[in-house]
């Protein structure tokens, strides 16, 4: 079963004339697929479409309301307003700090539950846990750990001798290092689970040459296991990315973007553009804009990784 | 499927215990807030805000659960919940299972054009979508209807539904099919007798995900319920974080612990599968 599913499949068009799928495949594809298509046009490609377009317009909330297009005025505001500048830095730092931190971390996972160690069970179900956990409840959590005056965190800094009255969500400085970890921890699980099945896909016979030739487990690692990984660690980084970038929940139940907007994403930016300020149009541009960002750093990214690889 | 990394022979001395170490560290910064949370749901408040708070509860007691379920109204949000998720994973399934063998079995340009849906689906933020939808959904009288929320699940549950589905149809030899039919079964016959039975694990690992990921969503019924009659779930976990959590921890723990239960245990069901063949072939298609 695995190896059927990882063989990529050709598809194999029956011979005419047996049990009626004949010439007209065509047909009979796009009869199957539109009851899928319909709906999907409908509520996501003509909202996108119409997304895309209202970010180059004045729309407000409420039915009713005049919408002309006002070419990129929006875009023009955007670079003048302090907050868009300040929301799009802070979700950088988010972004690419819990995907670097969050990739070294399920690294390190990944490769000791590839070993055979005792306990390794109780470890690998641990890590799919968060997996499980809604966004929402994952923040409730945290939030209860992070508590200044009841949370188990300040209770072990006291134990310790250190300031055990940090109000880790509500401070200015350790606001954004904490929704970090609490994004990291939410997000292990699914790249530690492909990290590992990328591991083991890893071919024993590999190690086993490079030990005979000498190498030790560091080179081997360097070698052996992060060439052969490499595809795998490009996917999933690339995804982490996009998700991270775009994430709101978990922040949002978090800090709701405090404090003094500490944290706020470009995603809980456009939200309270939108919902609570009533500017369709401007938030809708800032989506746009997230977009254009996110593509940039992702097409940098996958070109270094190919130009890298060739040489 | 057996570790493939050759048993390291010339180990160090202090390898071992080292790689333990390490384990251990992980499993603390896994689990410790798992634990802590189950800990705190049993809680009473008084013990929650007493100086000497040990980490344990002094009684193991359920009052919590009890008193969640009645002050925030967790039975009708889970209600709720369940109607939405489940309307989603039949629409979404019943929907999926033709498109998915089509994308499958013919080469045409739909296929195409699908894969670049579903890549696109992925990059862009919900916020693009949301407003239009929103819109669309208030002309035709969905907004606070549990109904609109169905439909913004279905589309974006679709993309990774398809996705997944097509890899096990594509994993069906074809050469079965055609025996069937050389058999004089027809084609109907072939899909019903011969597909569906090789699908059904397929189709029911390709549903979970989507009843999950339609339990957990918060950000679209954040949108598009405002009637407190009508929230699902999260939403009303959001509310109670704000309103009553501060005071009220241990409920709110137990609220918590009670609306993580579905998809914990089809995590926990499905986590051999997704250790070996899913991910490694979801990962390289």
């Amino acid at each position: 079963m695995t190896t059927a599913t990882s063989r990529p499949v050709r598809p194999r068009r029956p011979p005419r004339g047996v049990g009626g799928f004949g010439g007209n495949g065509g047909r009979d594809a796009w009869l199957l697929v539109l009851p899928a298509l319909i709906p999907v046009v409908l509520f996501s490609v003509y909202p996108l479409v119409q997304g895309i377009l209202l970010g180059f317009t004045d729309a407000q909330a409420g039915l009713n309301q005049p919408v002309d297009f006002n070419g990129v005025d929006n875009y023009t505001r955007l670079l003048d307003h302090d907050l868009f500048w300040k929301s799009f830095r802070i979700g950088l730092i988010w972004a690419f700090s819990v995907t670097i931190l969050q990739f070294l971390a399920s690294l390190g996972l990944a490769l000791l539950l590839n070993l055979n160690l005792r306990l390794r069970w109780l470890a690998r179900t641990l890590a799919l846990v968060p997996w499980a956990m809604p966004p929402v409840i994952i923040a409730i959590m945290w939030k209860l750990m992070l508590n200044p005056s009841y949370g188990p965190i300040n209770e072990l800094m006291r134990t310790l001798g250190l300031p055990g009255d940090i109000n880790w969500l509500g401070d200015f400085s350790t606001a954004l290092p904490a929704v970090i970890v609490v994004g990291i921890w939410a997000g292990m699980p699914q790249t530690t689970i492909t990290l590992l099945a990328g591991l083991q896909n890893v071919r024993g016979e590999l190690h086993e040459a490079a030990a005979i030739d000498g190498a030790g487990t560091w080179q081997r690692f360097w070698h052996v296991t992060l060439p052969a990984l490499r595809p795998v660690i490009v996917a999933i980084t690339s995804l982490d990315l996009i998700w991270n970038f775009n994430s709101f929940a978990l922040v949002y139940v978090l800090t709701a973007g405090g404090p003094g907007g500490q944290t706020m994403l470009p995603m809980l930016f456009a939200y309270n553009e939108a919902f609570r300020y009533g500017n369709f149009g401007y938030a809708a541009a800032l989506g746009n804009v997230m977009v254009v960002v996110i593509a940039a750093f992702l097409v940098l990214y996958l070109r270094g990784q190919a130009r890298s690889r060739d040489s | 499927m057996t570790p493939t990394v050759a048993p390291v022979r010339r180990t160090r001395p202090f390898a071992r215990p080292l790689q333990y170490l390490a384990l251990a560290a992980y499993m603390v910064f896994l689990g410790f807030p798992l634990v802590f949370l189950l800990s705190t749901s049993m809680k009473t408040a008084q013990e929650l805000r007493s100086p000497d708070n040990s980490f344990l509860p002094d009684r193991l007691s359920w009052d919590n659960f009890g008193d969640a379920i009645e002050k925030a109204n967790l039975v009708q949000a889970a209600g709720n919940s369940l109607y939405v998720a489940t309307l989603t994973t039949v629409i979404v399934t019943l929907v999926s299972l033709p498109a998915a063998y089509a994308m499958a079995r013919f080469r045409t340009r739909l296929r195409g054009a699908a894969t670049i849906w579903i890549l696109l689906s992925q990059v862009f933020p919900f916020i693009l979508i949301i407003v239009p939808l929103f819109l669309v959904l208030k002309q035709i009288g969905l907004v606070d209807d549990p109904h609109g929320l169905v439909i913004a699940y279905t589309v974006w549950s679709l993309p990774f539904a398809l996705w997944m589905l097509r890899g096990y149809v594509a994993a069906v030899p074809v050469d079965l099919e055609e025996a069937g039919a050389i058999d004089g079964a027809s084609r109907l016959r072939v899909l019903r007798s011969i597909v569906l039975p090789l699908l059904a694990p397929g189709l029911v690992a390709t549903s979970l995900f989507t009843f999950i990921s339609s339990w957990n969503e918060f950000f679209f019924a954040l949108v598009l319920i405002q009637d407190p009659d009508l929230q699902t779930l999260p939403l009303t976990l959001a509310r109670f974080v704000g309103a009553e959590g501060q005071v009220q921890m241990g409920q709110l723990a137990a609220a918590s612990l009670l609306a993580t239960i579905p998809s914990l245990a089809f995590f926990l069901l499905i986590q051999r599968r997704l250790t070996s063949g899913l991910m490694s072939g979801a990962v390289k298609g």
